[in-house]
């Protein structure tokens, strides 16, 4: 952060983080036995998972996996329909409105097509979490959304435009700004690459290890994108047909004697998985 | 299926709508009267829905005041009973047609555009981004919009009444030959407050109807641009629909008692 006393003072309405270690030495997040069906239709079917502080872990799995519904679930968007997930051994499955957004205050999300608010200018899009609670001037907010647009590698000029107006990476890389802009504890990416370029998703992969290793943050991660996963996951878990069916380090991902994954990071039409043509 | 069972399946399904709409508006009406609140939302809602529908507001308000002249002559000139033109003018006005016909307009307007935006902002992620900064949708986008409509539908129909009596005022003076005094003192002896104050009542609850309807359908939309088609038209549908069947119920309160 800046020497800058106004970015000072911003500071001090934000939490203080403290720099966490990437050690994985608790849980930050733990899933247990999570369900969640849409009238009769089971999307997930009885997820496990532990995530630990400090950890990237990346979610990949085919489309109608699960992985959507996962991220929604643990992000509070969307109640399980049995199951526990904890965040540091806190029951978050089921919280009111009011703790629910308590809650948010130490998320930070990326959604996949960025869902910057088109009626607002960018500069109003990062801030907007901060000026509706923490009551910062339009000044300060300005002055912090030029900040955190240079974080992400975007000039100042950028701030006055409106979303629409921005192309696709520039939309992510905004939409990132506005994820990290309170200094999240956790922070969630929804198919972080999906629909840019080869060069312009691999700037996205760099500035997610870069934010996330400047907050300490934990971070969750669904792609399909291999070379994505690859490159910002600790480690990685396959999710299919509604169950985690591998979780382990990334360094194992290639070598891994799973038949499902090998099909899957190899991108073979023939194997385990059959993809399904037709809903019915 | 039998026809019996479709029958069965499309009322219980019209209950269950019944239903969301109202448990929908229970909340819509707990996040106005609980904090926080947006001041600044508000008022620039009650631009968009009062300011901006100003000039198709008066303009419908001005022509049906006029036509009404016109008709009400050719119908009461058999009976010699011209003199009642601008009672029935100014009565029919702020009674019904002012509320009605700024309502209609209104929903075709800010129903569609409301229906349109939320719907959007539905099918982008941009409501569930709210909610993970910390905003409660209901309270940002909902409530606003909804008071908006409230407050400032009474203020345009007070406007479209005064439109309209002008409107029929400018055909009885200068195209049916009535004196401006004789027209004038006409219209004001029979017209009583409650007239007013019961259509401007009446237009409070078109403006509760339209902006719930378009924030309704618009929340509930699904499926990309075609769901975001079908909430832009069911909103302008229902709040039409629902604009005249309660205008008949309030008029039954207000005017049949007794």
């Amino acid at each position: 952060m800046s020497s800058n006393p106004l970015f000072k003072k911003i500071e001090s309405y934000i939490k203080p983080k403290k720099k966490r270690s990437r050690t994985p030495t608790d849980v930050k997040i733990r899933l247990r036995n999570v369900h969640k069906k849409f009238y009769e239709k089971k999307v997930l079917r009885g997820i496990d998972l532990d995530i630990y502080n400090g950890e990237s872990l990346v979610v990949i799995g085919g489309s109608g996996s699960g992985k959507s519904v996962l991220i929604k679930n643990i992000i509070g968007l969307l109640e399980p329909s049995r199951g526990s997930i904890k965040i540091e051994g806190q029951e978050v499955a089921h919280l009111n409105s009011r703790e629910r957004s308590a809650m948010m205050g130490r998320f930070g999300v990326l959604f996949q097509g960025g869902a910057l608010f088109d009626s607002l200018p960018v500069w109003k899009n990062i801030s907007f979490s901060l000026m509706q609670s923490k009551k910062i001037s339009s000044a300060e907010a300005y002055d912090l959304a030029v900040e955190k647009l240079n974080s992400v590698g975007l000039g100042g000029e950028v701030a006055t435009l409106s979303p629409s107006e921005l192309s696709g990476g520039m939309q992510k890389r905004v939409a990132l700004a506005r994820a990290i802009v309170h200094n999240p504890e956790v922070i969630f990416f929804d198919e972080p690459t999906t629909g840019l370029d080869p060069i312009m998703a691999d700037v996205i992969n760099d500035l997610i290890i870069k934010c996330s290793a400047e907050l300490g943050a934990t971070t969750f991660t669904i792609t399909h994108d291999m070379h994505s996963a690859k490159k910002i996951a600790d480690k990685v878990a396959m999710i299919y047909e509604g169950k985690i069916i591998w979780h382990d380090s990334v360094n194992n991902l290639n070598s891994c004697d799973n038949e499902y994954v090998q099909q899957f990071i190899n991108g073979r039409a023939t194997g385990p998985i059959k993809m399904k043509l037709q809903d019915h | 299926m039998n026809i019996l069972q479709v029958i069965g399946r499309l009322f219980l399904d019209f209950l269950e709508s019944i239903g969301e709409v109202v448990v929908f508006a229970i909340r819509t009406v707990f996040h106005i009267l609980t904090p926080p609140y947006y001041p600044k939302v508000l008022l620039k809602y009650i631009v968009i829905i009062g300011y901006y529908s100003l000039p198709v507001v008066g303009l419908t308000a001005i022509f049906t005041g006029a036509v009404l002249a016109l008709q009400s002559y050719t119908g009461f000139s058999r009976m010699n009973a011209e003199d009642s033109i601008a009672t029935v003018v100014v009565i029919a006005i702020t009674r019904e047609l002012g509320p009605v016909l700024a309502g209609l307009m209104v929903a075709g307007r800010v129903g569609a555009a409301t229906a349109a935006e939320i719907g959007t902002m539905k099918v982008t992620e941009q409501i569930d981004a709210l909610v993970t900064l910390s905003t409660n949708p209901f309270k940002y986008l909902i409530a606003p919009r909804v008071l908006a409509g409230v407050i400032t539908l009474p203020c345009l129909v007070l406007i479209a009444d005064i439109i309209g009596v002008f409107g029929g005022y400018l055909i009885g003076v200068n195209k049916l030959g009535f004196s401006s005094g004789n027209y004038l003192r006409s219209t004001f002896d029979i017209l009583e407050i409650s007239d007013v104050v019961t259509g401007l009542i009446k237009a409070s609850i078109f403006g509760f109807i339209i902006t719930l309807m378009g924030c309704f359908h618009g929340y509930n939309s699904r499926g990309g641009a075609n769901g975001v088609g079908v909430a832009t038209t069911n909103a302008v549908v229902t709040a039409s629909m629902l604009i005249l069947f309660s205008n008949y119920f309030a008029t039954e309160f207000f005017f049949t008692k007794g």
